[in-house]
């Protein structure tokens, strides 16, 4: 027995050890088929990300990303050239927002890991210590629960500076405590586990236990709400954008475009309307795939 | 006993919270680089004229002096001096304050009218065609940039076909009803005008129905579920076996019970939509404490961003402190502990 697990080399060897795990994202995997609107959800995704990724290769004018001008084609509405449209120095809008799906994308993940790193950290520690760490990280995080958000942040952009790096701060910074929260009350029930009292019996040191038996067990929680959290990290990136402490021009960026198209209304409709049906777009994929995650990883709402 | 009780130590609670609240927004909004006095001094100041502004906003003391000093006023009900038109903030935020609430409140009425419907049709008709559209409409609705979703309404609604008004808060052409409440739908209502109180309807009508749609998922979302599980139970199994009419174990077995959620969930909802304020305001022009923030927050004005947050803060742990004593009334079940 032993000799043919060795003969399978590490690779054998790793599925052997890990076959309940295994097991357990197949049926994952299995459930995850089976609902329609996390593959839809996926495609989207998949979709957005080889656009972000592959754009600046194979977009219609690539110089409009920046500073250009042509004037002779300013505001004009969809035509073949400019399938969404040029915007007020005769930019290609098509061009621009398909730009701008890197910069949301790279945004949001790195607000949603920032944030959730600061929360899953300090809901780590408050769930373990438990005492007064935990009442001092808890209490901190009611507070930034109670604080609006975006007021904050808008606060701390302006101070700082509008530009769109500011706005990822601002954001990261204020959006760590549901994460905490979340991580905290996972920690205190799979403390109590009997897997991890055995591993505490075997003389496991304290960073084992929680990085290696305790934090995996929350990962499913805290992949949902990643999931559903990113769409809305866009949908704030964009906001600040569109109030106007966001992305500065020329950068593209979708809340910023479509606040410079809202001066153009009613006659210049495809301005300010494509970008956002992009931001749409993206949002609704990840929502989709958020609640698809929910329904697999989450027992009470799979009926 | 145990309401007083209860309702005693949670009013007490508050008064942490709000500490706590005003010592990391006064933190935050005092570390941050950018330099207030001079944007509000204007760049022709004299280094004499900005050390004068400095002196009389009392901003040349340590920040822990500054911090005493500025909740002293707090306790007063002095929240501060605007710097950029030395507008006493507390009096702002009374004036700006209505126009949200009435804004929240109508989107709240809102929310709940159309999430309730369509979280029965969806647990009713389960797996079945209401089912997926409620889905993908709740998913639809919070994937909607607001303030794109508010943009594209006006320029079909307001702009293309001249239904509704595109922003603003009121006819400029029409005086405002007497000033009681500074809420002009109930302004209105109180010196029985209905013409001015429809006017009131029409200009409050889009900004409502976006600000209500993040309500209507989650009601939808969240109501569904809960009644899927009532649905189970066996008082619900008893009374269909009794032959009470579909109708009846509907309304009066299922959804009783199944609602006590989505009220729970209605203090979140408030606050998050007074924070959501910020962009219905800003693309409708809605005079609130939304685009009060905006404005604020480009002119580097911190005392009226402090004071704001503070008010928020407590206004939504005010909501949620009434939402969780409105348990018992409607759930006579529960207790306070």
């Amino acid at each position: 027995m032993t000799v043919s697990v060795e003969a399978r080399g590490w690779w054998g060897r790793w599925r052997a050890e890990n076959q309940g795990l295994i097991d357990e994202w197949r049926r994952s995997f299995y459930r995850f088929q089976q609902s329609r609107l996390s593959i839809v959800g996926v495609a989207i995704i998949v979709f957005l990300l080889i656009v972000a990724f592959t754009g600046r290769y194979w977009v219609p004018y690539p110089d409009d990303s920046g500073f250009t001008t042509h004037v002779e084609i300013r505001l004009q509405g969809p035509t073949l050239e400019n399938p969404f449209g040029t915007d007020e120095y005769g930019r290609d809008v098509f061009t621009r927002t398909v730009w701008a799906t890197q910069t949301s994308l790279i945004a949001g993940t790195v607000i949603v890991l920032v944030g959730g790193l600061i929360g899953i950290i300090l809901g780590g520690i408050a769930g373990y210590f438990g005492g007064l760490v935990n009442e001092v990280i808890m209490r901190l995080t009611d507070i930034m629960l109670t604080m609006p958000g975006i007021f904050l942040a808008l606060a701390i952009t302006a101070a700082l500076g509008p530009s769109i790096l500011h706005a990822m701060m601002a954001l990261s910074i204020t959006w760590w405590p549901g994460y905490c929260r979340l991580v905290q009350a996972q920690v205190l029930s799979i403390r109590e586990e009997d897997y991890v009292e055995a591993a505490r019996c075997i003389g496991a040191s304290r960073p084992r236990i929680i990085f290696s038996h305790i934090l995996p067990n929350c990962l499913s929680a805290i992949m949902v709400k990643a999931s559903m959290d990113f769409g809305f990290a866009v949908l704030s990136l964009a906001a600040l954008g569109f109030i106007g402490v966001g992305a500065q021009p020329p950068v593209p960026e979708w809340g910023a475009m479509i606040s410079k198209g809202r001066e153009f209304l009613p006659y210049h409709w495809s301005y300010s309307t494509f970008p956002g049906l992009a931001m749409f777009l993206t949002v609704f994929g990840f929502n989709v795939l958020g609640d698809g995650l929910r329904d697999i990883f989450d027992p009470r709402a799979r009926r | 006993m145990g309401l007083r009780y209860y309702l005693i130590r949670r009013l007490l609670l508050i008064i942490p919270v709000l500490i706590g609240l005003s010592i990391v927004t006064f933190v935050i909004s005092h570390l941050v680089p950018g330099d207030p006095v001079r944007l509000a001094a204007g760049p022709q100041a004299t280094a004499e004229q900005i050390h004068k502004l400095e002196e009389e906003f009392g901003l040349h003391k340590p920040l822990p002096v500054q911090y005493l000093n500025y909740m002293r006023g707090v306790l007063r009900g002095n929240l501060g001096t605007s710097m950029m038109n030395r507008h006493p903030v507390a009096i702002d935020l009374r004036r700006y304050f209505p126009a949200t609430f009435e804004l929240v409140v109508m989107s709240t009425i809102l929310g709940v009218l159309i999430g309730v419907p369509m979280a029965m049709a969806a647990a009713v008709y389960r797996d079945r065609w209401p089912d997926q559209v409620s889905r993908v409409v709740a998913l639809s609705s919070i994937s909607m940039p607001v303030f794109w979703l508010g943009m594209v309404l006006q320029l079909i609604l307001a702009m293309t076909l001249h239904l509704l008004p595109i922003s603003g808060r009121f006819d400029p052409r029409v005086p405002f009803p007497p000033n009681v409440t500074g809420m002009l739908l109930v302004d209105s209502l109180l010196a029985v005008d209905l013409h001015k109180f429809g006017i009131a309807l029409k200009y409050i009508a889009l900004p409502a129905f976006c600000q209500s749609l993040f309500g209507v998922a989650l009601i939808t979302r969240l109501l569904r579920a809960d009644i899927l599980e009532v649905m189970q139970r066996d008082f619900v199994i008893m009374a269909r076996a009794s032959g009470l009419p579909e109708r009846v174990v509907l309304f009066k077995y299922v959804l009783k019970n199944a609602l006590i959620a989505t009220v729970a969930m209605l203090g979140f909802l408030f606050g998050w939509q007074l924070t959501g304020s910020v962009m219905i305001e800003t693309v409708f022009d809605w005079p609130g404490v939304g685009l009060y923030a905006v404005k604020s927050a480009m002119a580097l004005d911190f005392q009226p961003i402090m004071g704001i947050t503070l008010f928020v803060g407590l206004v939504f742990t005010t909501v949620n402190l009434l939402v969780d004593v409105s348990y018992g009334v409607i759930d006579p079940r529960i207790r306070y502990g």
